[in-house]
């Protein structure tokens, strides 16, 4: 697999629409801070939704899953951040990605029953992938600081594993 | 092995460790024999669980550890509530 920067970055724009190039050079620590935070704050989020919406068991087990897990690891990198006395700087890739899962927490306010939890766990997988890409191809490689990319890569191993149990989840709504 | 062992002696219970790392259980095939402690060490930042479907149920929180006594002889697949894709095996065989 060859890894190109701006490939992992156009994997991050959950719709294409929006432009990264402000992104493309490495990021520094505070932006990876800032973007591993929000990712995590964003699958949160999806997941209070889900479990406020659905009625399916799997999917808001699932989501309650998510939401324990993604606390965990961003109370981790809380605490790592406070620890290096390093303040998480906002910036394009976190903005785009905000951006993005505002638009999708929509379209989804707008889904219910069945259509509602295919849409959430489609969306599940994909952005788990998505946000996996960039901590491979991207984030990891520019991590600076050693625990900064130790928490990054247990955070890979964590969102790949939520990956699978997401794509368990869409195998079984078929 | 058969079971009824005469003037042997019992054998000496033993503990088995398991340990949890990045999303994994290791080693995650064990032998026990009935009597013997299975104690699960949770290295990760997450919570886990070592569940058997219908069986056993330990709750592993975050960075510690718990046991459980493997009373019945048997193989069971056990595996995370939580992240279901972790997955460990237990083969317990008579003491």
């Amino acid at each position: 697999m060859y890894i190109r920067p701006v490939a992992a970055i156009a994997a991050l724009c959950l719709l294409g629409s929006v432009s990264l190039t402000q992104a493309a050079d490495k990021p520094s620590d505070p932006e990876i801070a800032h973007i591993a935070y929000t990712a995590g704050a964003i699958d949160i989020e999806a997941a209070k939704q889900a479990i406020a919406k659905s009625k399916n068991k799997n999917v808001v087990a699932f989501a309650k899953d998510m939401v324990r897990d993604h606390e965990a690891v961003n109370q981790q990198a809380l605490d790592l951040v406070k620890k290096l006395n390093v303040t998480p700087e906002d910036n394009a890739t976190s903005q785009a990605l905000s951006k993005a899962a505002a638009d999708e927490r929509k379209k989804l306010g707008g889904l219910k029953g069945a259509a509602f939890d295919k849409a959430y766990v489609d969306n599940e997988v994909a952005y788990h992938k998505q946000v996996n890409g960039a901590l491979e191809t991207l984030l990891i490689p520019s991590a600076g600081n050693g625990e900064l990319k130790s928490l990054l890569e247990t955070g890979l191993k964590i969102f790949q594993g939520h990956q699978q149990h997401a794509e368990h989840v869409a195998s079984e709504l078929k | 092995m058969l079971a009824p062992i005469l003037g042997a002696g019992m054998a000496q219970a033993e503990t088995i460790q398991v340990t949890i790392d990045k999303m994994a259980f290791s080693p995650a095939d064990i032998e026990a024999k009935a009597g013997d402690t299975i104690e699960w060490i949770n290295g990760d930042i997450l919570a886990h669980t070592a569940t058997v479907k219908g069986g056993f149920d330990v709750m592993l929180p975050p960075k510690k550890s718990a046991s459980l006594v493997v009373e019945k002889v048997g193989l069971f697949d056990y595996y995370c509530r939580f992240h279901p894709n972790m997955k460990g095996h237990i083969a317990v065989s008579a003491p």
